[in-house]
């Protein structure tokens, strides 16, 4: 039974008919992405990495801000073994703690940019005309500022802090999301189950979020998942740059930040913690590419 | 065309005007009282320093007065003045924009350079140890961060080997580190996209036919094949030019450079607003016309859309 030839009863049968075409969907999905090598190589480096930022404080082998300044500048040895930084602090304990913050700001600036976008795109592709064009409006002028100057702009009203960051981070990635799903919406709206909701009297917002979110999730889960390993790499340049986490904090960019005052007498501070935003956002990136592929295969190179 | 770049001027004013209201807007959205949040950053603040800075940025004055004084000093390239200086931020950032500018496009060269081929060379030789490794390489790429790629090549070129000098440095020999770490991240988005779209234009049966008419397979590939495969790449090169801009903002702290990256970091944490809106609003501008520019160039290579 094809969906031009089901029958327009209830809205029962619209949902129905919808989510079962899309679970089948999602089990194909799964079962290409674990046949994707390098996405499951990604998924088992973020999961020891989970890990590792869950259990900071029963791994980490010494205080994250212990300073002792008569082991400063120490290279990597057999007591600390990423080295200690110009206070002493051993190096790989701040790397594990610092994990915890790199998710935190992953997660919290991808969160805001999904759900504020979700809403604005799937409000500007469904009631189209006026509402649509100043949202286009107002999406172009964000995207109108060049790479972190938004995020920029932000934290020079909001003050630098790591908390700041973050939402200056999740601003500066809602036009994303609201091209996408205004994309994908407007595309949605010709659907057949669409006319069907509406003629069944459902309410513009079930229709948006309960019919026609569902079958635009699929890209939106791709760009969120990469969103992730680019927001953990904004936000480590804006606390490289100074206007993120404050000392003594030990986030990934601002332990850079002091590698680089010390980089000729002392390489170890700069090399692990960059090293370490290397390898979280790599897995990230693998992770995505695989789900990528994994959902839509036409992709597929 | 004519219409098409009318059309897209169109599109553009409203968002210029967008982004000049938002920028005005900056210092009105601060938590507080402006005057005194921006006084705040100097030692000493006394009623006398908030009233003055108060006056100087023109916030006694009526909200609508202020916004149509800053849109009218904007038309005649007036921006103010540093409020820690006291200079013209035009002049400022006449000052610095061009050690920036240099330092984006030779990011971009290098970008386009690298990218492009390894782009084509992955694509050509699809499925082989070189489309592996050069795609690997480009994933890396756009994985690490390129403040810490350019730390390592400090180290590693200058104080290493003394190749370059780590700090300063005249011509190519100063520039060419900042720049090949700007461009690398974006070279690896490049890369990715040349390949995929090489191998969509590859796919395609005119380049069979071009093969069967017994052309050789470089004139297929780069005369038929690459102009075509190169169109979204233009577009792409454009956004980049956005992620570069903003990009230089953090090579020019990590090589020490001069530049309206640095100047705008320092405003920003010295909360000299008038320094932070004049960098901001002229870093938009100039995207916005580099991405009209990069449309209109995108109209001429792909006749399809002019008439859309």
């Amino acid at each position: 039974m094809s969906a031009t030839e089901m029958p327009i009863t209830t809205e029962a049968t619209t949902i129905l008919t919808s989510r079962v075409r899309a679970s089948s969907l999602w089990r194909d999905a799964v079962r290409r992405l674990v046949r994707n090598r390098g996405a499951l190589g990604g998924l088992a480096i973020l999961a020891i990495l989970a890990l590792m930022a869950i259990a900071a404080p029963l791994i980490a082998p010494y205080d994250p801000n212990a300073i002792a300044p008569v082991s400063n500048l120490k290279g990597p040895s057999a007591a600390h073994l990423f080295g200690t930084d110009q206070f002493g602090r051993d190096i790989l304990s701040r790397i594990i703690f610092g994990a915890r913050l790199s998710f935190e700001v992953g997660f919290i600036a991808v969160g805001l940019a999904m759900v504020c976008g979700i809403v604005l795109g799937l409000v500007a592709g469904y009631f189209g005309h006026t509402v649509d064009a100043v949202i286009t409006i107002v999406i172009d002028i964000m995207l109108a500022f060049p790479g972190i100057l938004l995020a920029l702009a932000i934290i020079a009203i909001l003050g630098p802090s790591l908390y700041n960051l973050m939402i200056a981070v999740g601003i500066s990635g809602i036009p994303a999301y609201t091209r996408l799903v205004r994309g994908t919406t407007l595309a949605a709206k010709q659907q057949a189950y669409v006319e069907a909701a509406r003629v069944s009297g459902a309410r513009d917002a079930a229709i948006m979020f309960r019919h026609i979110l569902p079958n635009v999730l699929s890209p939106v889960i791709v760009l969120a998942t990469l969103g992730i390993g680019s927001a953990i790499l904004v936000g480590a340049s804006l606390s490289f740059l100074g206007l993120g986490a404050k000392p003594p904090t030990p986030e990934w960019g601002a332990m850079l930040s002091a590698g680089r005052n010390y980089l000729s007498i002392a390489w170890w501070i700069t090399l692990f913690p960059g090293l370490a935003i290397m390898v979280t956002v790599l897995s990230i990136n693998m992770v995505g590419d695989g789900l990528r592929d994994a959902l839509d295969p036409r992709l597929k190179r | 065309m004519g219409t098409y770049l009318r059309g897209r001027l169109l599109r553009a004013i409203p968002v210029v005007l967008g982004v000049s209201t938002l920028v005005f807007f900056m210092i009105h959205l601060l938590p507080g009282d402006p005057a005194e949040e921006i006084a705040s950053r100097s030692p000493g603040m006394t009623q006398e320093t908030v009233q003055k800075i108060r006056v100087q940025l023109g916030l006694d004055k009526p909200l609508s007065t202020q916004y149509l004084q800053f849109l009218s000093r904007e038309l005649h390239g007036n921006l103010g003045r540093s409020i820690f200086t006291n200079q013209p931020v035009t002049k400022m950032i006449r000052d610095q924009v061009g050690s920036t500018l240099q330092l984006t496009f030779a990011g971009i060269f290098i970008a386009i350079l690298i990218g492009v081929t390894l782009g084509i060379v992955a694509a050509v030789r699809h499925n082989t140890w070189l489309d592996t490794a050069s795609m690997s390489v480009a994933l890396l790429g756009v994985s690490m961060p390129s403040f810490w790629l350019g730390l390592l090549l400090i180290l590693l070129f200058a104080v290493k080997l003394h190749w370059v000098p780590v700090i300063g440095g005249e011509g190519i020999r100063g520039l060419i580190l900042p720049a090949f770490t700007l461009g690398f991240g974006a070279s690896a988005i490049i890369a990715r996209l040349v390949r995929s779209s090489m191998l969509d234009v590859l796919r395609q049966e005119y380049i069979m036919s071009a093969k069967a008419k017994g052309l050789a397979t470089s004139t297929v590939i780069l005369r038929h094949g690459l102009k075509n495969a190169l169109i979204p790449v233009v577009t792409i090169i454009g956004l980049q030019f956005g992620t570069l801009l903003g990009g230089a903002v953090v090579i020019e702290t990590v090589f020490a450079r001069q530049g309206i990256g640095r100047m705008a970091i320092d405003a920003v944490l010295a909360k000299d607003f008038p320094v932070i809106q004049g960098t901001v609003l002229f870093a938009a501008l100039v995207y916005v016309t580099v991405n009209l520019a990069v449309d209109l160039l995108y109209s001429v290579l792909d006749p399809r859309i002019r008439y859309n």
